[in-house]
């Protein structure tokens, strides 16, 4: 037997085997996938006026425990969604830098409002043109402030995002490399 | 009344305190002398007939420009006689230094670290002179007219990108 003839044979094999692999993966994906949508535990970065939306979006009336991101964790190392609620400006950014990266993975970030979108009116000296100039963003959520139902269908957005991801059980990086962010 | 109280003042300091006049709102205003500013203060708030107790606003105008550039605009007001006054200071752009006022009202404090912060108006015999906004890092003094309006400087990195076109307005001003 050649070793082009055995090297024929080995993608073939692997293939079925992550065939098998992958359709289990993906069960579990689908399965976490499921589980952290809706028990997305955030961290209210409230800057700013944009605050009193989201206490408004947060409480009762508009009640966002309904789609399971209600509980405020004020940690950054319990969160898993990080909410910008306001303007940040240039003095702000390195505390924000510094709060997402001490986010445990998976984590994800809303930008709340127009100005944590894209610094809003705020196009001046002390303002930071939007947060994803600094850090990731999953979801932009426009208005200013924007109305509850918007916030809403931001977290909606969000979790559609969220289940279409993949998901792993154990999601280690590999020996050596550097942690993200 | 506020009339009075700024007469009173010109008569104690006939050199310090001049140009009365009535301002926007009512008050009345004057200038004073930039080197008499605390002497003023400390006499507007110790004379029983003035008793200036509380400075609420003190800040800064920049006319970019004329000579003096800086206007430095003391708000005095007195819950005793319940009389309001404005005195204005002119400060050159050459030599923006000020004596401080904090000993008289303490509360003057923050006022003048807001003045040294956005207009780069020193004050003399300050406790704490440092910015009140601005980081420490920040070069400059962004209320200043001749400061650009979006000299941003930011504190770490930050993801290029390329400038929207935000349509007329202030935005394209600069």
């Amino acid at each position: 037997m050649s070793d082009a003839a055995d090297l024929d044979l080995v993608p073939a094999i692997a293939t079925r085997r992550e065939d098998a692999l992958s359709g289990l993966s993906r069960m579990v994906s689908q399965g976490l996938g499921w589980a952290r949508k809706f028990s997305l535990f955030q961290y209210p970065f409230v800057t700013a006026c944009c605050g009193m939306e989201f206490m408004a979006v947060a409480s009762a009336r508009y009640d966002l425990d309904r789609f399971g991101a209600a509980l405020p964790r004020f940690s950054p190392r319990q969160a898993d969604l990080l909410m910008v609620v306001g303007t940040v400006n240039c003095k702000q950014a390195p505390i924000l830098k510094r709060i997402h990266d001490s986010m445990a993975d998976p984590k994800w970030v809303i930008a709340f409002g127009v100005c944590a979108s894209s610094g809003g009116f705020y196009d001046n000296y002390a303002t930071v043109q939007g947060i994803d100039r600094v850090i990731p963003v999953d979801v932009y959520i426009p208005g200013c402030p924007p109305r509850p139902e918007q916030v809403l269908d931001g977290i909606l957005l969000l979790q559609k995002k969220i289940q279409a991801q993949p998901h792993k059980l154990i999601d280690r990086l590999p020996p050596g490399q550097p942690g993200q962010g | 009344m506020s009339k009075a109280a700024i007469q009173r003042l010109k008569e104690r300091f006939p050199d310090a305190v001049t140009d009365p006049y009535e301002g926007v709102g009512g008050d009345a205003v004057a200038m004073v002398r930039k080197d008499r500013v605390r002497e003023v203060c400390r006499f507007a708030k110790d004379d029983p007939a003035l008793a200036f107790n509380l400075a609420p606003y003190i800040t800064a105008v920049d006319f970019l420009g004329s000579d003096p550039r800086f206007d430095l605009v003391y708000q005095l007001s007195s819950t005793v006689h319940g009389h309001r006054v404005r005195l204005r200071v002119g400060v050159p752009a050459a030599d923006p230094r000020v004596p401080s006022v904090v000993e008289v009202w303490k509360g003057a404090d923050w006022y003048e670290r807001y003045c040294w912060d956005m207009y780069g108006i020193r004050f003399d015999g300050h406790p704490d002179p440092r910015r009140l906004y601005m980081y420490e890092e920040f070069v400059g003094h962004p209320l200043r007219k001749d400061y650009s309006l979006r000299g941003r400087q930011p504190l770490i990195p930050e993801r290029v990108v390329d400038e929207a076109f935000r349509g007329p307005g202030p935005a394209g001003r600069d």
